[in-house]
Formats: C-alpha cells, structure tokens, sequence
C-alpha cells in the first residue's frame, strides 16, 4: 500500500487539488438548490465567468490575482442576483421552467464568450510567484496546486462555518424549514434568498478565478463543469455542506486516478462511483439535515 | 375560434407538404425537413418519458449517439437495409438503457434529470474517447446510402432519402399515438399525477418507469438510425448534450405531453437553428437565437406548460 500510494501520490493530491476545486464550484449548486428550490443549469456559466475573468485579468503578478478574484466574485455576486431576479417569477411553476430558463441561459452566455474569446481553450498561467514547482515526498509537484489545495481548503471551511454555525446560516436553515415563521419574525425572506443566492454563484466564480490554471476557459467547459457539479451534489446530497465536501472529494479522486490507473474506462468509472454511491445511499453521502 | 376538424385539416395539410416537398424544395430544403422529422421522433422520445410520465431527461442523446453509431456500424459492415440497421440499433439502444434506466428510476424530479445529464455526458465522452469503435472526434463517415427495403436500389438521392424518412416517421408516430391510448399509456400519465396513489392501488410503478425508458430508448435508437440514413456521417456532437436539452424544450414548448405540440416545437427549434442562424445579420449566432428562445418561450408560453411540472420537490412523501 505504501508503495502504491508513493506511485499514485502525485494522482491522489491531483485528486485532491480537482476535489476541492470541484468543491467550491458544486457547494453553490446544492444550497441554491437545497435551500431555495432554484435548479440551477447556469451553475457551469458562472464557472466559466470566473475563468474569463482571471484570463483577461491575469498579469502574472499575485496583485494581479487577486484583483480577478475581487472581480470574479463581483460578477459572482451580480450573476446570482440576476438570476434569483429571473428565476423567482418561476418558483411556483416548477424545476422544468427554471431548467429551461437557465439552459436558455446558458446557450446565450456561451455565445458571447465565444465571440469575445473565441472557440479555443486558454491556457491561463498562474501568478509567477507560484508557477513554480516544489518538493513533495520525493516527486516535483506544481507549487500553484498545493497553494490552491490550501485556499480551497479554507474557502470549504469559511462556507461550512458560515452555513452549520453562525447566526447567519441558523437563519438561512431556519428559512428552508419554515419559511412563513421567518417572515412573522420581521425578516425579510428576499434578502436572505438573493443573500445565497450570490453567495454560491460568487464561489462557483471565484472557483473559475482560481481554477483557470487548473481547468481553462473554453467553449464546453461550462457544460462538464455543470456535469461534474450535477454529479459531485447527487453523490454528496441536495443542499449539504458537508455532502458536497465528501461528494467532491470522491469524484476528484475518480476522475483523476481513474484517467491514470484505467484511462479507457475513465468515463464509466464516474457512472459507476455514481451507481454504487446511490444504490447503497439513495439520498446522498451526507444527506441535509433540514430536507429529508 | 377552431372547430373540432380543424386540427384534422391541418394535419392533413401539414401531412401533404411533407408528401410533396421533393419535388418542391431544393435538395438542402428537403434535407432539412429529414432533419427535422428525425429530431421530432427524438423530441417524441422525451416526451414519453418527460411529457407523459413526469420524467424530465437531459439524457436522451445517449440513446440516440448509441442508435446513430450502432446503425453507422451496422451499415458500414453487415447490411445497407435500413430497416434492419433501425431494428439493431432501437434493440441496442433498448439494452443499453436496461442498466443506466434501472439507476435513472430510482430517481424523481430533478434527481432524475440530473442523472440522465451524467449518462448523456458519460455516452457522449466514450463516443470521443473509444476511437476504434467510434472513431473519435472524427466520427465514422463512408456510410452507404441507405436501401428502403431488400431488393430495391439504394437511396442517392436526398429526396428519395425523404420519403423512406417520411415513412417511418409516420409509422412510430402511429405507434405513439396508440401508445398513449391504451392502459399503460394511462398508467404513464397516473405517474406522472399521482405516483403514490398509483402504488397504491397496485400499480408497480417503477417496473413501469424502466419500461418507458427503454422504450423511448428504443425510439431515440431509431431516430439515431433515421439521421445516419440522412447525414451518412455520425460524430459525437450527435450524442451531445446539445440536442439532449433541445429535445426537453422541443416537449417544453410543445406543452402537456402532446404529440402534435412536442412535432411542431421540434421544428420550430430546428428551423431556429439551422435557418435563422445562417440569415447573414445573425450569422453564427444559432446557440444565441436558440437561447433566446428558451428564454421567450418560458416566460411566454406558461400554459404550453401545464400539466408536466415536476413535483415541488424530489423525493418528498406527499400525503395523497
């Protein structure tokens, strides 16, 4: 085993670095739909916003960084916004009408990037401080992927913080469970919805900023970023934090030990983890507290 | 404003266009309304399972990919009888569906759609990665044009092509449309209303689920055939997820699991996107157009919608 991992080391943190990147973009997907009922397919877009926006951003400087992280989560915040604003005359017509709406979505979005960026994958490097690459057990690995490991593992527990333990998320939880009793409380439920709503848009935006060395931008990318995230929430559980962390992990090890190990099967690999996950826990790893 | 015939004449006027237009239209019009017939057979595949039973599917592009290659294969080594690639390829699609439709039942709501999504995206990645078989990105070309029956001469001719299209696209429709009228047919719809209700006056409701699905599986498979008898050329981009999400808005659009609404949605999409999309002040700007259609259409079109919302939420035991 030992010697195995020693072999696999480099696929399994790979795993780990893709998990988490999965994590932050997925994380958004399950609240939104979790807690406001809001079937997001536009979910890939905003990852892909967050991409465009480090590429046209990007100077190879950390300044330069973090002004696209700032900027991405800004377009985040504004795409979440606008989509609550165009989802909530749907609400009580049902998750077919959002699919729709938010395919339709989509279709226009991935236009016009590609008429701005055009119809190739850009390669975005990463900040000339981290581009390098560092000692790790014996194997040279990339220092930008370790410092993403690193931030993206504390993004994962900011968000479950924010959402199991503050005062914040008991009112956000408190909101799923009875909507009614929160607003006789003199809260008003719009704010909180648009409230998380720009929230998990903003991660999947920022995950785009800081994913963009990782998973470039480039026409399809929203589509298997909207897959893997569809994914990453049915294994892990609809609208669970925790569920979304387990559920990410997993597909990132999958999908970066399974191209590795049985590069041919790759594909049926990501269905069959799917299967099992289901099979053995219908509703999920983690399933959420507050919807059973 | 219409009287109980008119919807009759129509069909008939619509029937006798399509009848005719080989010898109206030129070749590229015709093979467009091939195109069109093809893709209202895959959006009527959606429908049996999102229109009538309450199943919403990004997914069916699966089955058609595996309908399209399996006939490429069939057609390029065994036979250039249509009919029998057809058969081959709706049986092949049908079993393939067994397992993923048997892990897609499980599901309701957006769980479902969420897991035929991940099928259709898994089907279309082997469709680009398993090059011997596939062919890759590049697809499989050098397909034989197509023989309507043994004996006769092979189809050249996009208009000859047309008419063994037009043909059995009549016959699956007929055969839908008996479908929806006998028990099981109304078992489908009881699902899709009152699922609990239906379980519990003895209906095996998920035995039922699977079977639609391999039927429409089947049906997806035999308009997969029906485009290679067309393109003579399949390419992953049949599989995509595309086409997936344009035959859920074809049945979207269309409204309440109708079959004529679900055909002419089929067309207005497809004429959306091959033909607005090439008008000069728009050109290239199909997926924009198609976007924005999705957009107008379900905020326009609230009524096309009833009847095949999903239910609130997925996996709630509702007190019936």
């Amino acid at each position: 085993m030992a010697g195995w991992l020693d072999g696999h080391l480099v696929g399994v943190v790979d795993g780990i670095a893709f998990g988490l990147l999965l994590f932050t973009i997925a994380v958004g997907l399950s609240l939104v739909f979790g807690m406001m009922d809001v079937l997001n397919l536009a979910h890939g877009t905003l990852y892909l916003a967050g991409a465009y926006t480090a590429y046209a951003l990007s100077d190879g400087t950390l300044p330069g960084l973090l002004l696209a992280l700032a900027a991405g989560a800004l377009v985040g915040a504004l795409g979440g916004a606008v989509l609550t604003l165009l989802t909530q005359p749907l609400a009580r017509r049902g998750h077919l009408d959002q699919a729709v709406l938010t395919l339709g979505i989509t279709f226009i979005v991935a236009d016009l990037f590609a008429a701005a960026f055009g119809g190739e994958v850009l390669p975005t490097d990463p900040p000339t401080p981290l581009r390098g690459t560092v000692d790790l057990l014996g194997h040279t690995y990339p220092t930008y992927r370790l410092v993403f490991i690193a931030v993206a593992a504390c993004l994962a527990v900011l968000v479950h913080l924010l959402f199991e333990r503050s005062s914040l998320g008991a009112l956000v939880r408190a909101t799923v469970a009875d909507r009614d009793m929160v607003r006789a409380q003199g809260v008003d439920i719009r704010k909180v919805l648009y409230g998380v709503f720009a929230l998990g848009a903003a991660l999947a935006t920022v995950g785009g900023v800081l994913g963009a060395p990782i998973l470039g931008p480039g026409p399809g990318v929203d589509e298997s970023v909207l897959v893997l995230s569809l994914v990453v929430v049915v294994v892990g559980g609809l609208g669970s934090v925790r569920g979304a962390l387990a559920g990410a992990l997993l597909v990132g090890q999958v999908q970066t030990l399974g191209v590795a190990l049985l590069p041919q099967y790759a594909p049926f690999l990501l269905f069959g983890t799917m299967l099992l996950v289901l099979v053995v826990r219908p509703h999920g790893l983690v399933p959420s507290a507050v919807r059973t | 404003m219409s009287t109980p015939g008119t919807p009759r004449v129509v069909g008939a006027l619509v029937l006798l266009g399509l009848a005719l237009a080989p010898f109206l239209l030129g070749s590229y019009a015709v093979a467009t309304l091939s195109r069109i017939l093809v893709f209202a057979l895959l959006a009527l595949s959606v429908n049996l399972l999102t229109g009538w039973t309450g199943l919403p599917t990004l997914g069916q592009s699966a089955y058609f990919g595996v309908g399209a290659y399996t006939a490429a294969i069939v057609a390029k080594n065994l036979t250039d009888v249509g009919p029998l690639q057809l058969l081959i390829a709706a049986a092949v699609s049908a079993l393939v569906a067994v397992p993923t439709g048997w892990l897609a039942v499980r599901a309701r709501g957006v769980v479902f759609l969420m897991l035929t999504l991940a099928i259709g995206e898994i089907v279309h990645s082997a469709a680009v990665n398993w090059k011997p078989v596939t062919g890759g990105t590049d697809g499989l070309s050098g397909i034989p044009p197509v023989v309507p029956l043994p004996g006769l001469p092979a189809l050249e001719l996009d208009g000859l092509v047309h008419f063994y299209v037009l043909a059995v696209f009549l016959l699956l429709l007929a055969a839908v449309t008996r479908l929806g009228a006998t028990p099981f047919g109304l078992a489908l719809r009881g699902i899709r209303d009152n699922e609990p209700r239906m379980k519990a006056i003895g209906h095996p409701t998920r035995r039922y689920a699977l079977t639609v699905y391999c039927g429409a599986a089947a049906l997806a498979g035999a308009a997969g055939s029906l485009w290679v008898s067309v393109q003579r050329f399949v390419s992953p981009g049949d599989a995509g997820f595309e086409i997936a999400a344009l035959a859920l808005l074809a049945v979207v659009i269309g409204g309440a699991g109708s079959i004529r609404g679900t055909c002419a949605a089929a067309a207005l999409i497809w004429l959306t996107r091959d033909h607005l999309g090439n008008l000069e002040a728009v050109a290239g700007r199909g997926p924009l157009l198609l976007g924005l259609l999705f957009v107008v259409a379900v905020y326009t079109l609230p009524r096309g919608l009833a009847g095949i919302r999903l239910p609130r939420r997925p996996n709630r035991k509702r007190t019936a």
